[in-house]
């Protein structure tokens, strides 16, 4: 007896053991730097003369963050994350629940399905900086999209996709929502797999139709997967980078429209490596991604409680 | 009867022509980025082809031949970078979902739970602090600033714990105590090699978001000879004279999108099964 306890105890400090490397590595370079990051949003510190001299640590307590409010710059590119998040999301949620409720059909019967998830889902393993490149030489003023619908009498010929700010915006859309539709389809497909089937029949022999069966029964289901989806393409959204980067160059594009947040921080770490704002305005993500997360979690889950006590209690009879 | 399945005809025309539609979308994309890597800038200015040209192989050495960007090097140092992060990371995660899956210690839970919420931090916030850390500790001139921060992965180690949960039993690991093989013994002779299907994807995974990653690197990698592929692209502005002749341009970004396609569709069977495994469950 006492031998098998101290066996016990032993396999217990093999279970930190394994965990160290892990809890160190992201305590050393995920979690401190995440609450330095923290911290440094309230000293002015940065260097001066192009890099040359610093300046600070010194504490300033909210100098950052007001800086950041008065000069509204920080909110107008949050603004612009946020639009071109947007307008990818809502068309990466409506084909991918499309495709997903058309894959796994069985009165469809879609055939050849491993060659359309294949497809759909490349685009997402592509390297974001090359693909932005590629749209930008084919969307570019003399590039060939441009010249082909121009020769088709679509556009004008002084019209500009790189030149203007809802096709810079639009386009920066289209990649991120080409980038991730295929994964979206394929967790939501799991999710509609996962439904039970018998479920699904009853509805129908009580008389609901398709549309019916999909707004009342399917889509509740899919909660919890829909929230998934939607949290992690926010958090994924809000870091929006590569794509705008290369596409503007580094710009921001026109009148500034497609300049996100993380271009921001990152132009502020560039020469004069503005630590203390760059903070702030890291911080200030942090907290309005945070926000937004909640948001959708109490919207998705505040009327939720009843509905799913009743279907266990149905299954228990 | 007749009725229904003029309809479910109809439908299945809608669906296969939308289906092939995209999917015809998104080769096309591609393959027009194949086709225009093999013709000269001249051709590539006229407009899309359907044919390719006979330029490729000039285009590949054009862009070897180009000092200023040095592809070579930055995909040498790509390659490294991805092959290190990714074995480490998968390594590490694994060690660590197999022990959470696998001891009762103290504080199991709030470690698992503690990962579970980081998964949803943007990861890119942090970049402030990491920058001024790795200053702080002199640690900016290797590859490691890019390879060690990367070994601590939440999203591979939530997939790797979702593997063992459904594969792993404690019979097995208790027989081979019996037997009389150690802890670490059993981790790198029983069950890394159970579980090789789901190290197998997260190494792919890993690899890729390492060969793709190009905010932090951006931030941090000064010295030409250290670029890594990413950030040779990014240097490719308009108004740089390196972007003037679109055909090398065009097999850079074959050279930096193309293997990873490769990869997925020998693997996309497995791959996209390991995507829903990474979920949560609907």
């Amino acid at each position: 007896m006492k031998n098998k306890r101290k066996t016990r105890i032993n396999y217990a400090k093999w279970g930190y053991r394994f965990v160290i490397p892990f809890v160190v590595v992201y305590v050393v370079f995920s979690l401190i730097p995440l609450l330095s990051t923290f911290f440094y949003s309230f000293f002015e510190y940065y260097f001066k003369f192009g890099g040359l001299e610093k300046v600070g640590p010194n504490f300033n307590f909210l100098d950052n963050y007001i800086l950041l409010f008065t000069e509204g710059k920080f909110f107008k590119y949050f603004g612009n994350t946020m639009l071109i998040w947007i307008m990818g999301f809502i068309p990466q949620v409506i084909v991918s629940l499309l495709l997903a409720l058309w894959f796994s059909s069985t009165r469809l019967n879609i055939k050849a399905q491993g060659f359309f998830k294949t497809i759909v889902y490349m685009p997402n393993l592509v390297m974001a900086a090359a693909f932005s490149l590629l749209f930008l030489k084919l969307f570019s003023n003399n590039g060939p999209v441009t010249n082909f619908l121009f020769e088709s009498n679509i556009i004008g010929e002084s019209f500009s996709f790189v030149d203007q700010n809802w096709s810079t915006r639009g386009l920066l859309s289209f990649m991120n929502y080409l980038m991730w539709f295929g994964n979206t389809t394929i967790l939501l497909m799991a999710g509609i797999m996962g439904i039970d089937k018998g479920i699904l029949e009853s509805a129908q022999v009580d008389g609901a139709n398709t549309i019916q069966t999909f707004f009342r029964i399917v889509l509740p289901l899919l909660r919890p997967i829909l929230l998934f989806v939607l949290v992690t393409s926010l958090v994924g959204g809000v870091q929006l980078f590569d794509l705008p980067q290369i596409f503007t160059a580094g710009s921001g594009g026109p009148e500034m429209g497609s300049m996100t947040v993380i271009m921001y921080i990152s132009r502020l770490l560039g020469v004069s490596k503005q630590y203390g704002l760059a903070g702030a305005a890291s911080t200030l993500l942090f907290i309005m991604t945070a926000i937004v997360s909640l948001g959708f979690f109490f919207i998705f889950y505040r009327k939720e409680v009843i509905p799913r006590k009743s279907i266990r209690e149905g299954e228990d009879k | 009867m007749t009725r229904s399945r003029v309809n479910l005809f109809l439908q299945k025309t809608f669906v296969y022509t939308i289906l092939i539609t995209m999917a015809l979308l998104i080769i096309f994309i591609f393959y027009t980025l194949l086709v225009n890597a093999s013709r000269t800038h001249v051709d590539i200015q006229k407009g899309f082809s359907a044919f390719f040209g006979n330029y490729f192989g000039k285009n590949l050495e054009n862009l070897l031949a180009n000092n200023n960007i040095n592809v070579l090097n930055a995909m040498k140092n790509s390659f490294i970078i991805a092959t290190a992060t990714a074995f480490l990371s998968t390594y590490v995660s694994a060690l660590t979902a197999y022990s959470i899956h696998l001891y009762r210690f103290k504080g199991r839970n709030f470690l698992f739970m503690f990962i579970l919420a980081v998964m949803m931090i943007p990861s890119q916030i942090a970049s402030v602090g990491l920058i001024t850390i790795l200053y702080s500790i002199g640690f900016v001139v290797n590859y490691f600033v890019l390879i060690v921060p990367a070994m601590a992965a939440p999203a591979t180690f939530f997939f790797l714990k979702q593997y063992l949960d459904t594969i792993l039993n404690f019979e097995l690991v208790e027989a081979a105590r019996v037997d009389g093989a150690g802890e670490i013994r059993i981790f790198h002779t029983i069950v890394m090699p159970l579980i090789k299907p789901a190290l197998a994807i997260q190494f792919i995974f890993s690899f890729v978001a390492s060969w793709n990653n190009f905010f932090f690197p951006s931030l941090i990698i000064q010295s030409p000879n250290k670029r890594t592929i990413p950030i040779v692209i990014s240097l490719l502005k308009n108004s740089s004279p390196d972007s003037f002749d679109l055909g090398p341009v065009y097999m850079l970004m074959v050279l930096s999108i193309f293997p990873m396609i490769i990869v997925f569709i020998i693997f996309s069977k497995q791959i996209i099964k390991g995507i829903t495994l990474g979920s949560v469950k609907g």
